[in-house]
């Protein structure tokens, strides 16, 4: 992996961690960066459209700039993919600031102009503080120069619609007409922020700001990028990771029209041709009958790495957690239970297919990439091209789909690697399929958990073992703890609503081969959800005893678990009589700073098809910026992971993979969607919490909850359609 | 290569005749607004109309265009009670979230409301289930589509 | 590796009646063989100079579709052949390559391979590579093949050792199965029909080779004569009917139909070529003057009616509109999410006619065989405008039941078929591909 700045790890590090303390009270230090080097004249653009290195007279802090004209830009420290941070990061500021939203214009914060990385459901938590203060110190600067103005105090004064408004005569002035002279004023270090009693933006549902373009089709994403000169490619990397090009056809390609370049990346493992237009570059890249050495990689199966993972269960492991003694109280039990799951690899396959643009001159290099790590994108440009950082200009578009894909940089590194070789601009567009086959992979994992029992059926030491890769070893290595351990596999395995007496968490790394392993929708969460509460399910089953009333027994001193339980409970109707034909099954979780419990109700016409008719969910993700977002967000996320958990699983033979596009990596449509999906925001003044994983997160183990109940059987295994689940293998 | 009609726009382009047109639309003419999501017309983000039928760009060699009219999402015509009522009930839903599907959506969507003016789920599903969508907002698109259907009686 | 085997126009070809074959073949003794002259039929072959004349007649003859692995370089050899009870054999690079190809052979060499299926050295071609319909090629067709050959870039790579289990492994048997079956001549024009006719008849039954996959085989793997075009089973794959029997041949279409068919592969109201045939229509038929296409369609219709119930189809009335399909069944939903984009609810294509299904004799013919092969496989049609591509929709999250349920859905909302054990069909279909 190549550099990248400490700063932005460091945030999203804190982030996590409190995340890991359940959502704690440690606050970040805000600080602002400075404001960057500006640009001539800002874009005229509308609601949503991205503009670039606007140049105005009040510049406050990274976030906030206006110009005379009363053009109001706020500068975006996360990217938007879908979660509808852009919304809610605006209505922060604006709140504070007295703007209406959709009344301002919008930049993607540059690399070390702000940018974070986006990514972990971390985005609101991270920007929660720092942006109501950036917004609330504008506005304590432009009341102070307004006042000032009028000769009147400034407590007599209030903003609104973008004006200073002295409230006592109702004289109003324009930001745009005092921004010089409130650019004059210091900059408050810790300025007064609105009490939320008074919010008017946040907590209310307000439209998001990029819906009109994206209905439109003006949302220009990464795959829109036009520069003037611009040339496009597209690629074929080894169908088995490590192998080199032997040997290829160029003359057939050349022949092609419109075709300009066969491109090779020094390592000899990636070819490029490059022409007019994607399907000449395509075309050509077939004509190029490209003829690999494989290397070593070329005989791993999926089976391979299953039988790795599941020999892990027995010798070696770290302890990554313990509380009392686990082990010894299940070694003396009466009573114990034992489970192993195990999960697929699984691909991202966002819409937007993976592509970047970079323009590398002598002089410096621009890249335009839909990217979560903006700062990264620019590190591995900077390295590639022997430029100084300073030299490379990111420009961040929107994204067409994140899922932990744009975390990963190194389609920006294999663009920038073919860009530097041509003097004109370089569109790389990869094709369907190789965005699957060479797709950064959620892990394939195996956990075994035992649990001692007491005489009602409850845990009283609960033993767990994860199987698989330290995916924050390779993506971010200063963060595998010194132990060896990943502490993002804590999350929804230590960190649960529940506490158990004595408790012991392992973990034995297993590394696949052939395969780079990253990060997924709901990181740990997703992973962690399915093994804990479908054991905690099987728990209740082994005992007899209802499955929501034997979690409302595990929280008892869990206010907020409690409460999205008991809510959820009575939405769904949960202890009413299941319509003929259809089962229930329940979920329960905290992760990344969030509460939520949910109900599917299903029905299984056979045993390999699930309709999902109806999924009810409470969720308390603290205070709340714009709950029909929240509402969005749980929608989509579970959607996102039911597709994956009834469908999906990467497989290889012969060091392969082996799905290739949309007819072989099968993604839920809308007649196989839940009919129905009731989602209640529960009122919270907590910090929020993260929100953009949390339906994924919950879609398995809900599924797998509410099959178990419908067949009298137990899925351990995901895809949960798949034969293992029928055929008693685990 | 006969000359295409985009949008009422004549436009003469210099391509092979098995160039699908989504890329013709979006390398050579800049309408970007089509999306490349698959390229066998799995997922629908391409879809245009081809006289008024909804039809997959990504899979339509433009040899095989002729003369007949091409819409593309950048042609849709707002002064269209129909193509209105959607894109307003797409906004006023929220359906959005990543975005990249949606004018894919969207074209589907007023193609369906022009053959089926108050559709039922089942008829939803029917039109719509080729268009898909990462980030899992069918259940909007629904609605939208019910809504729009509102609007329009 | 020496010149070893080739095949008719069929990827995987299974041979039948194997045992009786080989009893047979050490059975037979005596028979006189045929003497090959000039044919007059073989005038309709555009082209003014040899290599002209041999691109058309390499093509007609469908060489390329054989000599080539999938994804390999044109005529270079090594597609396998699985003979279920036999073992593998690949075809031969037939490129000039001197060490790998047939670049040292002479004339005469190469003429005596494809017309007698004898290669340099005394060794016999299997059967597949169909040398008995070549025989009809005059001596200058061939020789003009091989000068079109040799204007092809050479590959130097030699395809893979046959994997043939004894007997069959002894190509002298073959002597004893050339007395029984062939080679056959060039046959004199028949007089009595149109000069269109004979070139028809000389291309469906010589350089097209129709008959090696149209007609089933006798009990020696020699081709029917009774039954000729009546159809046959070739790995998986129904071959239909195309004599001339109107309900379950090509009796029932329109010169026109099979005129458009033929040249483009596609006709409206019969749906698109696939599997083999569409490599058939993709790499020979496509290229042929319309006038040749014309002369194969009056020698067709000519053909004896041969009935072949599995065959016969009925359609519905389908409605049509985007949302017309019915959602109260999973193959009916899966439809509409992988199928529809394409095929339309009414099956008569979206993109183009080639996505057209609509009248397909695969959506309701022998228990969905067909269908089933093509959404296990997939298929790609190489046209005028490009390669149009079936994708295929196996190793993914479509299971056997979910693709059965498909081909259910398809073969009840299309055709009146009454379709049963489907997920057996495509567990079978799966297994044979492995």
């Amino acid at each position: 992996m190549s550099t990248h700045s400490p700063s932005s790890t460091t945030r999203l590090k804190t982030s996590r961690r409190r995340v890991l303390q359940a959502g704690g009270a440690l606050l970040l230090a805000t600080l602002w960066p400075t404001a960057r080097g500006r640009a001539a004249q800002a874009s005229q653009a509308g609601t949503g459209v991205l503009v670039e290195d606007v140049a105005t007279p009040f510049a406050p802090n990274a976030f906030i700039r206006i110009a005379a004209d009363n053009t109001i830009t706020l500068i975006l420290p996360n990217i938007e993919m879908g979660q509808g941070i852009y919304t809610s990061s605006v209505m922060l500021m604006a709140e504070e600031l007295g703007i209406d939203p959709f009344a301002v214009q919008i930049e993607a914060a540059p690399p070390g102009g702000g940018a974070e990385i986006t990514g972990g459901s971390t985005s609101i938590m991270t920007e929660w503080l720092p942006l109501r203060q950036a917004g609330a110190a504008a506005r304590t600067m432009l009341v102070q120069a307004a006042a000032s103005h009028w000769g009147v105090a400034p407590e007599s004064c209030t903003t609104a619609n973008g004006a200073v408004v002295h409230t006592p005569t109702g004289r109003t002035v324009p930001f745009g007409d005092v921004a010089e002279a409130a650019a004059k004023l210091p900059v408050p270090k810790e300025p007064k922020l609105k009490d939320a009693a008074n919010y008017t933006l946040i907590g209310r549902k307000h439209h998001r700001l990029d819906s009109q373009i994206k209905v439109d089709g003006t949302a220009r994403f990464g795959m829109d990028v036009q520069v003037p000169g611009m040339k496009i490619g597209t690629v074929a990397a080894c169908p088995v990771q490590g192998g080199t090009v032997r040997s290829m056809n160029r003359n057939a390609a050349l022949a092609i029209n419109g075709v300009h370049a066969v491109l090779v990346t020094d390592n000899k493992d990636t070819v490029c041709v490059v022409a007019e237009h994607y399907w000449a570059a395509r075309k050509s890249l077939k004509a190029l009958h490209i003829q690999w050495d494989f290397g070593k990689n070329a005989a791993i199966t999926t089976q391979t790495i299953y039988d790795d993972l599941h020999a892990g269960l027995n010798g070696p492991a770290i302890v990554a957690n313990a509380k009392a003694d686990a082990p010894g109280v299940i070694g003396k039990s009466g009573t114990t239970y034992t489970a192993t799951y195990q999960q697929p690899l699984l691909a991202h396959s966002p819409m937007e297919p993976i592509n970047c643009t970079a323009h590398v001159r002598p002089d410096g290099c621009d890249v335009w990439a839909g990217t979560q790590v903006a700062e990264r994108a620019r590190d591995t440009a900077a390295e590639i091209t022997d430029l100084p950082a300073s030299k490379i200009t990111v420009h961040s578009q929107y994204i067409g789909g994140g899922f932990g894909r744009r975390l990963e940089h190194e389609y920006v590194t294999q663009c920038v690697q073919f860009a530097k070789q041509v003097p004109y601009p370089l569109k790389i567009i990869w094709s369907r399929e190789e965005d699957i086959t060479k797709d950064r992979y959620r892990p394939a994992y195996v956990d075994k958990l035992t649990a001692a029992l007491d005489d009602k059926g409850y845990i009283t030491a609960l033993q767990h073992r994860i199987v698989g890769p330290a995916v924050v070893a390779r993506w971010d290595p200063p963060e595998l703890t010194k132990d060896g351990y990943d502490e993002d596999l804590s999350l929804a395995t230590v960190v649960t609503p529940y506490t158990y007496p004595a408790y012991r968490l392992e973990f034995a790394r297993r590394e696949a081969p052939g395969i780079t392993t990253a990060w997924w929708r709901g990181v740990g969460g997703t992973r962690g959800l399915f093994v804990v509460e479908g054991f905690i399910d099987e728990l209740a089953a082994r005992a007899g005893a209802d499955p929501v009333a034997y979690r409302r027994a595990m929280v008892q001193n869990n206010p907020r678990a409690l409460a999205v339980l008991e809510r959820v409970a009575a939405d769904a109707g949960w202890g009413t009589p299941v319509p003929k034909g259809r089962a229930r099954g329940v979920a329960l979780q905290f992760a990344f700073g969030s509460y939520m419990a949910s109900i599917a109700e299903i029905e299984m016409p056979s045993p390999d098809e699930v309709i999902i008719h109806r999924v009810t969910a409470a969720v308390d993700c603290g205070q709340v910026i714009n709950p029909d977002q929240v509402i969005a967000q749980i929608e989509g996320g579970l959607i996102f992971g039911f597709s994956a958990a009834l469908y999906n699983e990467i497989t290889l033979e012969n060091g392969r993979v082996q799905q290739q596009n949309f007819n072989t990596w099968r993604v839920m449509r809308m007649n196989e969607a839940p009919r129905r999906i009731d989602v209640v925001v529960m009122p919270s003044k907590e910090d929020p919490g993260g929100i953009g994983e949390v339906g994924t997160a919950a879609a398995a183990p809900l599924l797998a909850n509410a099959m178990a109940a419908a067949q009298g059987r137990r899925y351990r295994s995901l895809p949960l359609l798949s034969a293992r689940n029928t055929e008693g293998k685990e | 290569m006969p000359t295409l009609m985009i949008n009422g726009q004549p436009h003469s382009v210099d391509v092979d005749a098995d160039t699908p047109l989504l890329w013709v639309l979006r390398d050579i003419l800049g309408l970007n607004a089509a999306k490349f999501g698959c390229g066998i017309a799995q997922c629908g983000a391409c879809t245009v109309y081809v006289d008024g039928k909804a039809v997959r760009a990504c899979n339509l060699p433009v040899g095989l265009v002729g003369e007949r009219a091409i819409t593309t999402p950048e042609g849709l015509d707002m002064a269209d009670p129909i193509v209105r009522a959607i894109k307003s009930a797409w906004v006023e839903l929220d359906v959005v979230q990543c975005g990249y599907c949606q004018p894919g959506q969207v074209m589907a969507a007023v193609a369906l409301l022009r053959t089926t003016p108050n559709p039922t789920d089942e008829q939803i599903d029917s039109a719509m289930s080729g268009n898909m969508c990462r980030c899992g907002t069918y259940m909007r698109i629904r609605a939208a589509i019910h809504h729009a259907a509102g609007e329009l009686a | 590796m020496t010149h070893a085997f080739s095949f008719p126009s069929a990827k995987r070809v299974s041979l039948s009646g194997t045992g009786a074959l080989a009893a047979l073949l050490l059975a037979t003794l005596c028979l006189p063989t045929h003497a090959a002259h000039a044919n007059a039929a073989e005038d309709g072959t555009p082209g003014s100079t040899p290599v002209e004349r041999g691109q058309y007649l390499t093509r007609a003859s469908d060489c390329e579709v054989c000599h080539t692995a999938p994804g390999g370089m044109p005529y270079a050899g090594g597609r396998a052949f699985k003979l279920p009870g036999m073992g593998v054999v690949y075809s031969t690079n037939i490129t000039a390559d001197k060490q790998h190809g047939v670049g040292t052979w002479s004339d005469e060499e190469f003429v005596a391979a494809v017309k007698q299926g004898v290669s340099p050295g005394g060794k016999h071609l299997y059967p597949a590579m169909p040398y008995p319909a070549y025989s009809r090629l005059s001596d200058q067709d061939v020789r003009d093949i091989r000068a079109y050959l040799a204007t092809l870039p050479t590959s130097a790579s030699a395809a893979p050792e046959n994997k043939l289990r004894f007997p069959f492994s002894i190509r002298s048997l073959m002597i004893f199965w050339n007395i029984v079956n062939g080679p056959a001549s060039a046959y004199p024009d028949d007089t009595t029909k149109s000069d269109q006719w004979n070139r028809g008849r000389w291309l469906v039954e010589g350089a097209g080779h129709c008959a090696d996959c149209h007609s089933p085989r006798t009990l020696t793997f020699g081709l029917s004569t009774s039954k000729a075009f009546g159809g046959n089973m070739l790995n998986g794959w129904r071959i239909y009917n195309i004599s001339s029997d109107r309900k379950t041949g090509i009796g029932g279409w329109t010169d026109a139909e099979l005129a458009q068919y033929l040249s483009t592969g596609h006709a409206d109201g019969h749906g698109t070529a696939s599997g083999d045939m569409a490599d058939v229509i993709g790499h020979s038929l496509r290229y042929l003057t319309p006038a040749d296409i014309q002369a194969m369609v009056t020698y067709l219709r000519s053909t004896k009616p041969v009935s072949t119930p599995q065959d016969a189809v009925t359609f519905r009335n389908v409605a049509s509109g985007d949302a017309s399909l019915p959602q109260n069944s999973r193959g009916a939903r899966l439809y509409a999410s992988a199928c529809a984009g394409c095929h339309l609810p009414d099956g008569t294509g979206r993109q183009s006619s080639f996505a057209s299904i609509a009248g397909g004799r695969s959506l309701g013919a022998d228990n969905g065989r067909n269908l089933i092969q093509v959404l296990v496989n997939g298929s790609g049609l190489q046209t005028a405008t490009g390669v149009q591509i079936m994708p295929h929709f196996t190793g993914g999250g479509l299971s056997n039941r979910d693709l059965a349920d498909i081909a259910a859905f398809v073969m009840t909302h299309f055709t009146t078929a009454q379709p049963h054990d489907l997920e057996k069909q495509v567990e079978q279909i799966k297994k044979d591909q492995d």
